[in-house]
């Protein structure tokens, strides 16, 4: 080789410095590393979605290290075999989803809806905001599906919101993934002006009925008369209600609590970590800073905004056809939205604001796990239609 | 016996998945006289018979058997000779393994030395050509078609749509087959989609009909609430049923009939049931699993380096 011992060492440490973090480094790669910041001090000064947060907002910054694309290094998320690309496999495939979906199943407590049927409504009324943003997002020229996929924000659930862009439109699924749980964590900052704004100070302190206790037959047959109802209506559901009714029915059918005890911890945790670090790790600023990208995010918050409003207005408009006794106080109309639970604690400390014994908590949780049913549903009739 | 049945139960349903798997093959496209089209890799033409995963999952095809011999239809035939009457597709090899709704090729050129995907058999031009293809049994027929005896040189006997047999739940027979000449609107499509889609029809019609997206809404809607509808209507009657079994309960602990009972010695309220709760729990002794009790069980915990306090304290405080 006719190349002198220096030659050597500044070519070596050239091409070096061009695989370097610094040489590779763009304005549009500082701005996402911003962004990335931004979600961990949330979380972590604000206590905003702490647990979806940290994730995201460190799988941002492992995703926007800048590095030399060309020199197939196996390293970023979107190079197939690097291992990124593995554990992203879960979110592009859709099958983390189903898996948080498990897990849900297994936290939640069906008691006030089986208590309180017709709070199934609210949930029901409230993924308006999903259908609303779908039509607007259609005047801003987005393809059908692409809208689909956007407008799932509205249903204030992450994995759902993941599970359908992954199917509809990959492309935007980061964008959709970070602007939904964006919203979710803000929904304490959105969601109280609008009820405010909607409702009168007699409507605020109408006290509901207590709940009935529930029995464990009804708890154990509801999972499994949900399912079946749910999925004949929309099979394109079944991963998610399939999923989230198994793990509901592991936790009330008493004789698998180890079983269901994993799925609620373990199980979620391990999902939620891998979950949120691969969804914060694609938002490649290459990918992520676009035109599109604003519009996901605007037209997500205004999903938000008409669902929470479809949930209040829903229930001022029941209550039309109530008798006295039988209110429902609309500061639950906002739980309707699935961002479990906090969602529903918003409505109760509203209700506790304006009557400090009127506790809506239970009460809202009816709606508000009725939302993940409903908002599940609402991605199977969009992935049915536009698959 | 429990584990038998549960074994019983599994063997059914791995059959049924078998079964299911190997039903979704479909015959695709046929060509009989093959003069200037589909080249196989030894550079030669012959007549070719196309098949079609309609499945959405991998399928393997090996041990499936191809013929063109009607006598196979004989049910008198013991296995043996049927399976002597037909082409079996080889095992060991990875390209038998048909990814989901993807195409295969097979030339029937009477070379099965050629390789897998060579059969042992011919067609024959000027005749009608009867088609099967067997399950591994050799007796369990998963598709068959009769190619007219008039197909011409280079002319396919194609599917319409790709693995399509129904319409409106009615079998379409001949129907469903056309035949193609490669003219424009009638390509011959070896190994590869009878009807090419561009686009998603579904998303075409909907950008083209609800450009606003009123329709969707309203549909969308109208599913989402009938759900739900449905849930709660079932509730109330479940809840019902489960109040009326609770009023009774109550009704004959208290010696009366459920009729009897006020509305509000029917529904117990929150602050009844705890105080009950309380009293239970008080009657009882009862507690919960507490952190702070005091106990001489040896702590137990299994030993990792990354736990031990002997690595994580300095040794030497004084230094």
């Amino acid at each position: 080789m006719d190349i002198s011992f220096g030659d050597f060492m500044m070519q070596n440490l050239t091409e070096f410095w061009h695989l370097t973090g610094f040489y590779n480094a763009t304005f549009k790669h500082f701005v996402m590393l911003a962004v990335g910041l931004f979600f961990i001090w949330l979380a972590i000064k604000k206590d905003f979605e702490p647990m979806l947060l940290v994730p995201i907002g460190f799988g941002m910054l492992i995703g926007n290290i800048p590095f030399n694309t060309e020199a197939g290094l196996e390293i970023g998320i979107y190079e197939e075999g690097s291992v990124l690309n593995i554990l992203y496999n879960g979110v592009s495939a859709g099958w983390y989803p189903p898996l948080i979906f498990l897990g849900i199943g297994a936290m939640t407590d069906f008691s006030a809806l089986i208590a309180n049927p017709k709070l199934m409504l609210i949930g029901a009324a409230a993924q308006f905001g999903i259908f609303g943003a779908y039509m607007v997002a259609l005047l801003l020229g987005f393809a059908p599906d692409q809208a689909g996929a956007i407008a799932i924000i509205g249903g204030a659930d992450g994995p759902t919101a993941i599970f359908l862009s992954s199917k509809l439109a990959p492309n935007l699924m980061g964008a959709i993934a970070v602007s939904a749980y964006s919203y979710m964590a803000l929904v304490p900052v959105i969601q109280p002006p609008i009820m405010r704004l909607l409702t009168t100070k007699k409507e605020r302190v109408i006290k509901m009925r207590p709940a009935r206790a529930v029995s464990q037959n009804e708890k154990i047959i509801f999972p499994i008369v949900g399912l079946l109802l749910t999925c004949f209506v929309v099979p394109s559901g079944i991963p998610l209600l399939g999923m989230l009714f198994f793990g509901n029915l592991l936790r009330e059918c008493g004789v698998t609590t180890r079983l269901a005890k994993t799925a609620s911890n373990a199980l979620t945790d391990i999902v939620t970590i891998l979950l949120g670090m691969t969804v914060g790790a694609s938002t490649q600023a290459s990918e992520f800073l676009t035109t599109e990208t604003i519009g996901i995010f605007a037209l997500g918050f205004m999903a938000f905004i008409i669902a929470s409003t479809s949930g209040v207005l829903f229930v001022k408009l029941f209550n039309l056809f109530l008798p006295h006794d039988k209110k429902i106080n609309p500061l639950i109309g906002n739980a309707g939205v699935s961002a479990v639970p906090m969602s529903a604690r918003i409505s109760n400390n509203l209700g506790l604001e304006y009557d400090p014994s009127n506790y809506l908590l239970m009460h809202a949780m009816g709606p508000n796990v009725a939302g993940v049913i409903g908002s599940a549903v609402a991605a199977g009739v969009l992935l049915g239609f536009l698959a | 016996m429990k584990k038998t049945i549960l074994l019983a139960i599994l063997a059914v349903c791995a059959m049924n998945v078998s079964a299911q798997g190997r039903r979704s093959l479909r015959i695709n496209e046929v060509m009989v006289q093959n003069d200037s089209n589909y080249m196989d890799d030894y550079g030669r033409r012959s007549g070719w018979i196309e098949l079609f995963n309609t499945n959405h999952a991998p399928l393997n095809i090996s041990s499936v058997f191809i013929t063109n011999n009607p006598a196979t239809l004989n049910p008198d035939l013991s296995v043996k000779e049927r399976k002597a009457m037909m082409y079996a597709v080889p095992l060991g090899d990875v390209l038998t393994k048909m990814p989901k709704r993807q195409h295969v090729v097979f030339w029937a050129d009477g070379r099965p030395t050629l390789g897998t995907f060579h059969t042992n058999f011919v067609l024959e031009p000027g005749t009608e050509n009867w088609i099967g293809v067997f399950d591994a049994d050799g007796r369990t027929l998963i598709d068959s078609v009769t190619v007219p005896a008039f197909l011409a040189v280079n002319q396919s006997y194609a599917r319409k749509a790709d693995g399509v047999n129904l319409a409106d739940g009615k079998e379409l027979g001949a129907a469903a087959w056309e035949i193609r000449d490669d003219s424009p609107g009638k390509p011959v499509t070896p190994s590869s989609a009878n009807k090419i889609r561009e686009t998603n029809d579904k998303i075409e019609m909907f950008s083209e009909i609800d450009r606003n997206g009123f329709a969707m809404a309203i549909m969308a809607m109208g599913i989402v609430f009938t759900a739900l509808l449905l849930l709660c209507l079932c509730f109330s009657a479940i809840s019902r049923i489960g109040a009326a079994a609770s009023s009774r309960n109550k009704a004959k602990t208290h010696g009366m009939s459920a009729k009897e009972l006020t509305r509000e010695e029917r529904n117990d309220s929150g602050e009844a049931i705890a105080a009950i709760a309380m009293a239970l729990h008080e009657h009882l002794d009862a507690h919960d699993r507490e952190n702070t009790v005091l106990t001489i069980n040896k702590v137990k915990r299994a030993y990792s380096p990354w736990n031990s306090k002997i690595y994580n304290m300095r040794h030497l405080p004084n230094q």
